[in-house]
Parts: structure tokens; sequence; C-alpha cells
């Protein structure tokens, strides 16, 4: 009989694993509490650095699981997990019982609330938007103009919004604000070539593969400017446009600027299933309140239930290229495990693990 | 003596190795806080003295790291201590402690406490 792994989470990370357990010869389950599979990535235009679709990507993981025959439940919530010999019994909202002999969890983010900055002014003035609703934007074809249907003059993009700040509890960085930054600036150029952009950022982290010359090219090709300093605040003029407050760092001045529409770069939360999943799995959180894994370097999908694996950024802010990695290196581990290696204590002492 | 017309520029570059870090050191050791600084300038953005004067905070923990003494103990005097920079700080630095602290560290080493 075959052995059987059960996936929580149907975005790039549960994906990605069920194909790779399935091409194992494991009997996959896969559970997503909507009634679609791909995540946050359905809601994703064009993709950093490539400017590739994210459709594409998509047909590539649901190929995965197509291929894989991969038994997909949708609309899936659990409701209660059991122990039983050498695996686990998990119960579903719809009455259904499933048996299996690991569980990979893949229950990823949701992005930062930015109501949560009330000093930036989302919720309050009608020209801040979330980089996510930009990207609806782009996604449905919707042309980009101020709430009052004008077309922007000077659009402003804030980093770090719900990231390395400690005020709203996330001291950790986002890793893709950044390039995603960059990117929608760049696109906003492709649709309003008249219109100015200015990146408000503290550090720009370019550390993936051709991050760096997109951020280049937004220079180079498309005129995007860069200013160094945090917003302390933004407000509304009277036109509606938005003022905002920033120190110049590199002029050693504080600065204001009126842009048309700010544009907040929102951040990685632990989503609302990891939390879940994990007080039903009893499952550790890390100081960032993401899973922990058992070693930072060598268990980077181990958790601390035996037989119970991690996948994507349910442990931390990823991009999509190591979500992928980081689902395919899961599946391995598993089959590691389910072919009897205690993957669990494979480092020797416990003064030498680096957990976080 | 010949007039050449042009004088020796006195030398403008920060002299580490001989600068005085005894501020830096002391609010080191009674603001821990002070060493989290990523010099983002959400203070001196949001700073009452700075729309007026050319006060910057994030240059001010700068020149004291760096132990530009004279330049701090005139700079210190335009912060009002109003406390908003400490409100905007994502590292959560107590800027306004830092301020007390520096004032403390100028006057103990005017007492040779320090």
């Amino acid at each position: 009989m075959n052995k059987k792994v059960v996936v929580i989470g149907g975005g790039i990370a549960g994906m990605e694993s069920s194909a790779h357990l399935a091409a194992l010869g494991y009997e996959v389950t896969l559970l997503e509490k909507t009634d679609k599979l791909g995540g946050h990535l359905l809601n994703w235009e064009k993709l950093f650095p490539t400017m590739r679709m994210g459709k594409e990507v998509v047909t590539f993981l649901n190929e995965g699981v197509e291929k894989g025959k991969v038994n997909v439940i949708y609309n899936a919530e659990i409701l209660n997990t059991k122990e039983i010999m050498n695996g686990f019994s998990i119960t579903l909202n719809n009455n259904i019982v499933l048996e299996s002999d690991a569980i990979l969890v893949t229950t990823g983010y949701d992005l930062f609330d930015a109501s949560k900055k009330e000093e930036y002014g989302f919720g309050i003035y009608d020209n801040v938007i979330t980089s996510a609703e930009l990207e609806e934007k782009f996604m449905k074809g919707e042309k980009i103009t101020t709430s009052d249907g004008k077309i922007p003059k000077r659009i402003g993009f804030v980093h770090c919004v719900g990231s390395r700040d400690e005020k709203v509890g996330n001291t950790y960085c986002s890793k893709v604000c950044c390039v995603t930054a960059v990117k929608q600036s760049i696109e906003i150029k492709e649709h309003l070539p008249e219109t100015d952009v200015y990146c408000f950022y503290m550090d720009l982290r370019m550390y993936g593969m051709h991050f760096e010359a997109l951020y280049r090219e937004s220079q180079e090709k498309w005129g995007v400017n860069f200013v160094r300093g945090r917003l302390s605040e933004a407000c509304e003029n009277m036109d509606g446009s938005i003022l905002v407050k920033v120190e110049d760092t590199l002029a050693g001045k504080p600065m204001k600027m009126s842009v048309d529409l700010l544009v907040l770069m929102v951040g990685f939360e632990p989503s609302l299933g990891t939390k879940k999943v994990g007080k039903i799995l009893n499952l550790q959180f890390g100081v960032n309140r993401f899973f922990k894994t058992q070693d930072q370097h060598t268990l980077t999908n181990v958790s601390n239930v035996k037989g119970i694996f991690f996948a994507g950024s349910c442990t931390g802010p990823k991009t999509i290229t190591n979500t992928i990695t980081d689902a395919r290196a899961a599946a391995s581990t598993i089959a590691n495990y389910l072919s009897g290696h205690d993957i669990h204590n494979r480092i020797m002492t416990s003064d030498i693990k680096a957990t976080v | 003596m010949i007039e050449f017309g042009y004088n020796i520029a006195k030398d403008r570059q920060i002299d580490f190795d001989k600068n005085d870090k005894r501020i830096s050191t002391y609010v080191r050791e009674n603001e821990p806080s002070f060493k989290t600084c990523i010099s983002c300038g959400t203070c001196t953005a949001t700073c009452s003295a700075a729309n007026f004067t050319d006060f910057n905070f994030r240059k001010l923990q700068l020149m004291v790291r760096r132990g530009e003494t004279l330049e701090v103990k005139e700079e210190i005097k335009k912060c009002m201590l109003c406390g908003k920079c400490y409100l905007a700080c994502p590292r959560g630095v107590n800027t306004r402690n830092v301020i007390i602290q520096i004032n403390q560290a100028i006057e103990k080493i005017e007492n040779h406490d320090i």
C-alpha cells in the first residue's frame, strides 16, 4: 500500500510539493480552504524580475498537480487531528476523515493590513492605495488614475510598510517588496510615460539574481527616482493629492513632496491559516510568529512534531523562486522520513541547533 | 611675509582615531536602544524643530557615534524634547532619552566624571 501524505494549503508551495510527492509515488491529498488553487499568485499579473506572466507559473503548477493525480479537496477546513499509529487522522469540516503518514504544512502568509499604519493614511485618504491594489488594477487592465479619475502626474512608492517596523510588531524584512516596488514603478512608466515616480526607501535589498539589473533598468530606461528616507507621515492636500513628509537623508534635510497617488508596499505576515493550523497541530512559532523550523540551516522543512513538515512562506517571507525550491526540498525531506530515516534527530546535539 | 592669497584649509575629515567617543559610550550604556539606529530619517522627517532650524536628530546620533563632540554640543540645544521622533522610530529607539543621556554625558565630561 502506498504511503499517504496530506498537504495543507493550495498555494505555490502546496501545489509544487504535492506534484513532487506524487511523482515519488505517494498518495497525496491537497487541502485548500478556497475553491481555487494558486493562492496569492492568482492576484499578481507580472512577476519580478523577468516580467513574465504570473498565470504561466500557475499553469505550470496546475499541470504538476493534475499529472500527479493529486486528490484536491477544496473549501476544506481542518477541525481536528489525532496522532494514530505512525501517522495522523485528520477530520475536515465536511465530515471527511483522512489518514496520513506525514503532513506537510504550506499555509503561507497574509499581506500586512496597511490601515494599521495610520500615519500613512490608508483607508483615510482616497489616493493612498496598497501595492496589492495597484497590482489588481494591472491585472484587470484598469487605467491607473487618482480617485477622481485624473491621470496622476506624480506617484510615490513607500517601501517597508508593515516590515522592519517595531511599532507594528513586525521587525523582519519581507524580502519581496523592494523589487516589487521597482517592478511596479516600471509598469507605471509603461502605462503612463509622463508620470514621475518616486520610491522612498530605507535600504534597497536587491539580493536576487537579476534584481539589481531591474533596479538599474528602472533608473536608466524608465527614469524612476529613489529617495533614501522613510516617511514619517502622509496627509491630504486640499485637492486630494497626498503630501508626504520624509527626510531626504542623503541631502540631510527634511523634505515635503506632493504626490497624486501614494502606493504602500505592504509586507508579509503569518496567515490566519498558519496561526489556526499551528494551534491544531501543536506547532512551534518563532520570534516573528511564522513557524519555527528545527534548524535554520539544516532542518529548514522540519517541524517540532514528528511527521509534520513545512514548506513555503509559512516559515517566513519568500519569493516565488524560493518557495518552489523549498517545496521540492520539503517533498524530498518527507521521502527521507517515510523511508525510515530519523530526520527530526539527524543533528547530533541540541547545542548546535540554530533555531529561529 | 609674502601674501599668496590663500590659506591652508582646516582638515574637515572625521578623525575617528583621535575623536573623543565618551558620549557615544555613555549613551550606549545608558540607553541601549541607541545602538539600533539605521539612519532611516523618520525622526528628522517628523521633527518640529527640524522644520525651522537645521536640527537633525539622525545626523546628531551619527556625530555622537563618530565622536564629533563640538558639533554635538551645539546641535543638541535645538531639540525641544517633544518626543514625536520617539513615536515614529521604526527601531523603537528612545530618542528622547538619548538626548537626555547626551546632555548628561556632556555635563559629566565637563565635571571630569567620565
